[in-house]
């Protein structure tokens, strides 16, 4: 009833291609920006900035870039740790080496040496496909550890190979609280989410679709599978790159290769798997699932105020970690963005569904 | 149906906020709270949890024995890291809000990322026998405190204790090193004394979780170096021992650093471990002394022990995290001496623990005689002490097999202080002019 379009023309093909056509829609998601910039800042505790809202938001956007890659292309990616590493290794030689440089522009240029790796790697998926590729990626991330832990020029020969990002300083203005640092990164991770959606809506996105679907029928009505794959690797690694840059200088602030190892590629697979393949908003309903979840399983006996060892915690915690994955998979195997889709549908028939 | 699914999610967010601003008020005005980050769980936990285990019975001591710290008990909570970084992080900002005095991470790496948020929150940050080298010198690393010992004295003590055998020159030494901020340290000074007394330096990483060694092992059979140096942690270690084993390396020529010389280390392979050495943090594992007895008296007889069985209290790793949690709670005595016996902040406790003095009459007074040797810390020191024995495994138990080594000052000292240096150049930090600190 209240999530009815009837009575919403569109007259011109502008107002067709809206990024969100339907009126409510618009008002929700005008009203979650309103709260997340609005009310957030001033509602949340330090430890929920730091420990929760700003990992999940920076983890969500390497999920969009991996989303972008393995959603929407269809290639399957397990070096987007290594591109992240890329990405922070990147920022800090930047930052350390121009002092000068705006961090913002690092930012950005760290992105665009992901970039550079990514399409690197990305080139074999011209002739490798499907598992072959993800082993080949594989490879992409076991190289960068390597290279991360072992050439000295890339983290300045710190003798212990950990680094350390310096103060976050952008137009003379330095963010140093949990709330500036969580507005930083709430307005990046906004604009480049803008910037993804309205990617794959238009006619690259439509490309790499069509790469995803059927790579023979799309090279038929005419699109390059070169241009169409290695641009997929170039902004997803872009996105991942940023993450990267991110996840060191505003998160951690001091990190190791093993920030950026294996099991990152892996954590961020699930989340794009279980948000939901080929989907914007997956992509932050899977970041929330696996970086929020566990940290409130884990805190949960303390609340209901249950005294368990902390061992017993932990593994409570991987348990039903482990069985709600299942779960989710098995109720809704195209992720949580599809559970999303599916209310809005019921939603629109609400309450005369026949 | 969508605003309910709204207030749903507001609801659920009040309930969180509401849960974390509860979980504030539950640490007590009057107590003094420790944050207790351990692993339990995981590749490391083998050796994380003697170590927790004794932190947390001392912390339950005090509070038994002596009714807290001059009358103020001690809170604690424990977290569960599983050794990474970017949970050991999660823990110190989620047990941040009970206002912490200081937190021990018993993680190089966890120690790397507290660095500098420790300084902004006014956290001390313990590191016995870990953490980073060069932070012994507190003119810069004002709230790090390497206490008893940091890795290079260790490399130190070790190069040390071989060249005692015999001169190094054209020998080979090789490092097992666990492939992360902790493995690393030693390299520097191993590289330093390689040029020094003229022998071939050689890096062996491990990648985590460390239980796949056999490319590494293969190397040592090839190039046959005169001496191995362990620097590994959790089921590493015993897989380097047991790899040992197999490719018949000698285990007289093994030399682990002190967390690589533990029952847990050695105990896979029992007799055939035989030999096996460690330099020592001061400590082995002694069981009969006052503090242990006041354990089992205050603690086990009661049933309120933490650790399984009353037999693990004195275990090498055990003594360790005790020592850890001593060292802590002198810290606070000494902050209380200077700022009145009460509720003392983080910034008092830096203080206290930068001024600690225990002699050898206030070693015996703990219950600790044996297990520790005298430290005094200072500005420029945050170390205290650098000295300790080599132990060997004879295949049930743990005993010493060398006389006292103290790490070289008048070698270390300038590569620690280059370090720090170096570290205040790139962070902006101005170090403390120590002869103005009282």
């Amino acid at each position: 009833m209240i999530y009815r379009e009837t009575g919403q023309y569109k007259t011109s093909y502008e107002s067709d291609q809206q990024l969100f056509p339907i009126l409510q829609d618009k008002a929700f998601i005008l009203i979650v920006l309103a709260f997340v910039f609005g009310a957030v800042p001033f509602l949340a505790s330090e430890y929920l900035f730091r420990a929760i809202l700003i990992p999940f938001l920076i983890l969500a956007l390497a999920a969009i870039g991996l989303n972008i890659l393995v959603g929407f292309c269809g290639q399957v990616s397990l070096g987007t740790g290594g591109f992240m590493a890329v990405g922070a290794y990147a920022a800090y030689n930047l930052a350390i080496r121009l002092p000068d440089l705006n961090l913002l522009v690092v930012f950005l240029l760290a992105g665009a040496a992901a970039t550079v790796v990514g399409v690197l790697f990305g080139l074999p998926s011209l002739r490798i496909k499907g598992f072959y590729l993800a082993v080949a990626t594989l490879a992409a991330q076991f190289f960068l550890d390597w290279a991360f832990a072992r050439i000295g020029w890339f983290t300045n020969y710190a003798p212990s190979g950990s680094v350390t990002a310096p103060a976050i300083r952008i137009f003379g203005y330095t963010f140093a609280s949990p709330v500036e640092k969580y507005l930083l990164v709430l307005a990046i991770v906004c604009i480049f989410a803008l910037v993804a959606r309205n990617l794959t809506r238009g006619a690259i996105g439509r490309s790499w679709m069509a790469m995803r679907d059927m790579d023979v029928a799309a090279e038929v009505i005419g699109i390059r599978p070169l241009y169409a794959k290695v641009t997929a690797f170039a902004v997803s690694s872009f996105f991942v790159g940023l993450a990267g840059a991110l996840w060191a200088f505003v998160y951690l602030g001091a990190w190791e290769p093993l920030a950026f190892d294996v099991n990152r590629s892996f954590q961020l697979l699930f989340m794009v798997i279980i948000g939901g393949l080929g989907s914007i908003l997956g992509s932050f309903l899977g970041a929330a699932f696996i970086v929020i979840l566990p940290l409130m399983l884990n805190q949960m006996p303390g609340w209901l105020g249950m005294e368990l060892s902390t061992a017993l915690i932990s593994h409570i915690e991987v348990m039903v970690f482990g069985t709600l994955i299942i779960f989710f998979l098995i109720v809704e195997p195209h992720g949580l963005a599809r559970l999303w889709a599916i209310g809005k549908e019921k939603l629109r028939l609400w309450p005369f569904p026949h | 149906m969508k605003t309910s699914i709204k207030l749903k999610v507001a609801a659920t967010a009040m309930a969180v906020a509401g849960a974390l601003g509860l979980a504030q008020e539950v640490s007590a005005a009057d107590e003094i709270f420790v944050p207790v980050l351990v692993y339990r769980t995981g590749a490391y936990a083998p050796n994380g949890v003697p170590w927790a285990d004794g932190f947390v019975d001392y912390l339950k001591l005090v509070n038994e024995r002596d009714g807290g710290v001059n009358g103020i008990k001690l809170a604690f909570e424990e977290c569960e890291t599983g050794y990474a970084t970017d949970r050991g992080v999660e823990c110190y900002e989620r047990l941040k809000s009970k206002k912490p005095v200081a937190v021990n991470p018993l993680s190089t790496g966890i120690t790397f990322a507290l660095t500098e948020k420790v300084a902004a929150d006014k956290i001390t940050l313990m590191t016995t026998g870990y953490g980073r080298s060069e932070s012994a010198d507190g003119s810069v690393f004002a709230w790090n405190f390497p206490l008893l010992g940091t890795y290079w004295s260790a490399a130190d003590m070790l190069v040390q204790h071989v060249a005692k055998k015999g001169s190094l020159k054209g020998k080979k030494i090789a490092l097992v090193y666990h492939d992360s901020p902790y493995g690393k340290e030693p390299i520097k000074v191993l590289e330093e004394h390689a040029k020094k007394h003229g022998f071939t330096f050689i890096k062996l990483p491990v990648t985590h979780p460390g239980v796949e060694q056999k490319a590494t092992w293969l190397q040592i059979r090839q190039q046959r170096p005169d001496y191995v140096f362990l620097w590994g942690w959790g089921v590493m270690n015993s897989t380097s021992i047991k790899e040992a084993i197999a490719v018949s390396y000698p285990r007289l020529q093994m030399f682990g650093v002190w967390w690589s010389s533990a029952e847990p280390d050695v105990l896979p392979a029992e007799a055939a471990a035989k030999g096996y050495n460690g330099i020592t943090l001061g400590h082995s594992n002694e069981r009969a002394a006052p503090v242990h007895k006041d354990m089992v008296k205050h603690l086990y007889s009661k049933g309120k022990g933490t650790a399984a069985k009353k037999e693990q209290v004195g275990d090498v790793l055990y003594n360790r995290g005790m020592l850890s949690a001593l060292l802590l709670v002198e810290s606070i005595r000494s902050a209380q001496g200077k700022y009145g016996k009460r509720v003392v902040t983080g910034e008092e406790v830096r203080w206290g623990a930068e001024n600690l003095n225990i002699d050898a009459g206030r070693i015996k007074a703990l219950g600790i005689e044996g297990m520790m040797q005298p430290l005094k810390t200072s500005c420029r020191d945050h170390e205290g002490v650098r000295k300790g024995r080599v132990h060997t495994w004879d295949g049930t138990t743990w005993s010493y097999t060398s006389d006292w080594y103290e790490a070289d000052s008048k070698f270390l000292r300038p590569l620690v202080e280059a370090q720090a240096k170096a570290y205040a150049a790139e962070k902006k930090i101005t170090p403390r002019d120590c002869s103005k600190e009282k």
